[in-house]
């Protein structure tokens, strides 16, 4: 990690000396720079099982939703009335009122995960994978909501608490004092690990993809400028936030981020309604093309690979950021917690992910081949052929003008408050891995949100492809880890599940509301 | 069980003058105080996960802060009226807070203060007063 960010701070400083010779240039050395430094941790998480095209990754991912799926007997679904009972407050006892609700843990882990995946993410799903990719995304989505359980829980019940009443948890505090606890080896290794990945992780798709995509959307509304201007002005707001402590700004988007959530679901629905003769089709389209493929690149496997790839980047199940964001809240049954959190892969992807899928393929966006059905690939055939040769955010922004022509506004200042939002969210989260690797101290702190806002700058000047490349790759190795360290300490989650559903339904469990 | 009061009290001009007259009805009925402080909170906002994360100490300090800086005061004050003087510190709306209190406390009367919102803001959220008079379950008198 130190060498890589060495090399681009080192580049990054090269080019702020040569700045005023080609503004257009920065942002391609910059790139380049980027690309050639991180290439090869990219195509090591990617990297095909020998012999074939299927990313072991992906295989990881979904093996794991699959076994915590059968080892909790289906919680995702016995759970889910419970889980909404907890959101609504009704098993909260007055007397805590004032502490954190379950509503506000979700909201908040969920303003973190809401966002450019949803929107540009989906987009790269459906503009590789074709509809197809849509049915593995929802079945990601709905598989990894256990995935996100049993982090979530584990997050909250091994956290560390200090004596001034704050918390700090995650995955790296269940990986040391839970392996000790199950008297298992290497929890430190993992720990240190993960920490190391998550700030990568806090780097890249919390950070970089996140500014890529908000420039790349003003300047599809403004028209084109360099990229680092973007970068330059984001990473003095965030600047002002994280280091600033202004927190007005802050809470502003906190508070604006899910009205934009809602007004973006009641929109696709809006237009998927308008539309309502093509709901049969699209759906069609959907399960047709996820175990034909529909011509993609790649085929069927191709659209499981992007679906399967675009729910995990966009609900983060298995990847053990949630369990940073829900391990701060108070709860006597950090069970709870687990409950609650699975609610989130399903809002995130089966529902918010899947609306954008719809509107993408109901307007009419990628083209096919009107005598076989199949669809047609770009020149380089990496992509299917759009109707404006669109791809990323600018896609969805595409799908949604074409019944709303104002509505590419509305997504600008949405993708760039989501952008936004998610940011603040992963810089926590890479912060308390960094404090957690170096020490809490003021200073060790702000040498990680400096870092943090350089990287703002070269996300947003550094082109889709290799950026999103690296922002996968960074959070699937956190994915890699934590996934070890559930598989360990499963058993803890379930005793915690049977001691819990017994007591609710002895009545022990009280329910206020 | 003696009559009883309970006085919404957010440490202002005109939450005094509650008080105040609260504390002449329970002189002239002979019934108890109870000196209730409700600190605005809902469970639907939404923080940001700093703030999670600091909340818990944060409730500690108001809690606190509200104790010795808003209740500690009257309370010393009314000691000397000879009155039986109880306090209520809690997190809510304020409205449905004090009428869950008067509801638990079995209180006989609810007495506020004006709280001189414009127009137009009690319009939009509504009014403390306007809520109580509307859903209160004892008596509610509202001290200008």
């Amino acid at each position: 990690m130190k060498n890589i960010s060495a090399a681009v701070l080192a580049a990054f400083a090269s080019l702020c000396v040569s700045a005023p010779a080609m503004a257009q240039s920065i942002d391609e050395q910059i790139n380049s720079v980027f690309a050639s430094s991180t290439g090869w941790f990219v195509s090591f998480i990617f990297s095909p099982f020998p012999g074939t095209s299927f990313p072991w990754i992906v295989a990881w991912l979904v093996i794991a939703a699959t076994v915590f799926t059968i080892y909790f007997g289906f919680i995702q679904f016995r759970a889910f009335p419970h889980s909404i009972a907890l959101v609504k407050g009704d098993y909260s006892d007055p007397n805590d009122a004032g502490e954190v609700s379950h509503f506000q843990a979700l909201a908040t882990a969920l303003s973190g995960t809401v966002g450019l995946g949803n929107i540009a993410g989906v987009a790269v799903a459906v503009g590789i994978g074709g509809p197809g990719a849509t049915f593995w995304m929802i079945l990601a989505g709905l598989m990894g909501m256990a995935s996100k359980f049993t982090e979530c829980t584990l997050g909250v019940k091994y956290r560390n608490e200090y004596s001034d009443g704050t918390v700090s948890g995650g995955p790296m505090y269940y990986m040391t004092k839970g392996f000790e606890e199950r008297g298992l080896p290497a929890g430190k290794i993992l720990a240190v690990l993960f920490a190391i990945f998550c700030i990568l992780g806090s780097l890249g798709g919390g950070n970089m993809f996140q500014a890529n995509q908000a420039h790349a959307q003003i300047a599809n509304v403004v028209g084109d400028y360099p990229g680092w201007i973007t970068g330059l002005v984001f990473a003095a707001i965030v600047f002002a936030v994280i280091v600033g402590g202004l927190k007005s700004i802050a809470s502003v988007t906190e508070k604006v981020v899910p009205f934009m959530g809602v007004l973006y679901v009641i929109t696709a629905l809006v237009i998927i309604l308008m539309n309502a003769d093509k709901i049969g089709w699209a759906f069609g389209q959907i399960f047709e093309g996820a175990f034909t493929g529909l011509g993609v690149a790649g085929g069927f496997v191709g659209a499981l690979i992007q679906g399967f790839k675009r729910a995990a980047f966009s609900n983060e199940a298995g990847v053990g950021s949630a369990a940073i964001a829900h391990s701060a809240v108070r709860t006597k049954e950090p069970i709870t917690e687990g409950f609650v959190s699975l609610l989130e892969p399903f809002i995130d992807t089966v529902v918010i992910c899947t609306m954008t899928a719809l509107v993408i393929i109901i307007t009419g966006q990628l083209v096919s081949d009107p005598q076989t059905g199949l669809y047609l690939l770009n020149e380089g055939g990496t992509a299917i052929q759009t109707v404006d040769g669109n791809s990323g955010v600018a896609l969805t922004s595409a799908a949604f003008s074409a019944s709303f022509g104002w509505f590419q506004y509305i997504l600008a200042i949405a993708v760039v408050l989501f952008a936004f939002s998610t940011m603040i969210s992963w810089s926590y989260y890479g912060l308390k891995a960094w404090t957690f690797l170096f020490g809490e101290g003021k200073t060790k702190e702000l040498v990680f949100k400096v870092i943090f806002c350089i990287f703002v700058v070269i996300g947003a000047a550094a082109s889709l492809g290799p950026v999103i490349d690296f922002s996968d790759a960074a959070i699937f190795a956190m994915a890699v880890v934590n996934i070890i360290a559930l598989y360990a300490l499963m058993p803890i989650v379930k005793r915690e599940v049977n001691s819990y559903l017994s007591r609710l339904k002895s009545g022990e469990i009280k329910k206020y509301g | 069980m003696s009559k009883r009061i309970v006085v919404g009290y957010d440490g202002s001009e005109n939450a005094m003058n509650a008080v105040e007259f609260a504390v002449g009805l329970a002189k002239a009925g002979g019934a108890g105080l109870v000196l209730a402080h409700v600190l605005e909170w809902s469970p639907y906002t939404f923080l940001t996960p700093t703030e999670i994360e600091e909340r818990h100490a944060r409730r500690n300090e108001e809690l606190e802060r509200a104790q010795t800086a808003v209740l500690e005061p009257v309370l010393t004050k009314l000691a000397g009226t000879g009155l039986e003087v109880a306090s209520e510190l809690r997190y809510g709306h304020i409205a449905e807070t004090l009428i869950k209190i008067a509801e638990e406390e079995g209180v006989d009367h609810l007495v506020i203060g004006r709280t001189g919102q414009s127009k137009l803001s009690s319009r939009i959220f509504g009014s403390v007063a306007g809520s109580l008079a509307q859903a209160a379950p004892v008596p509610v008198t509202i001290v200008p």
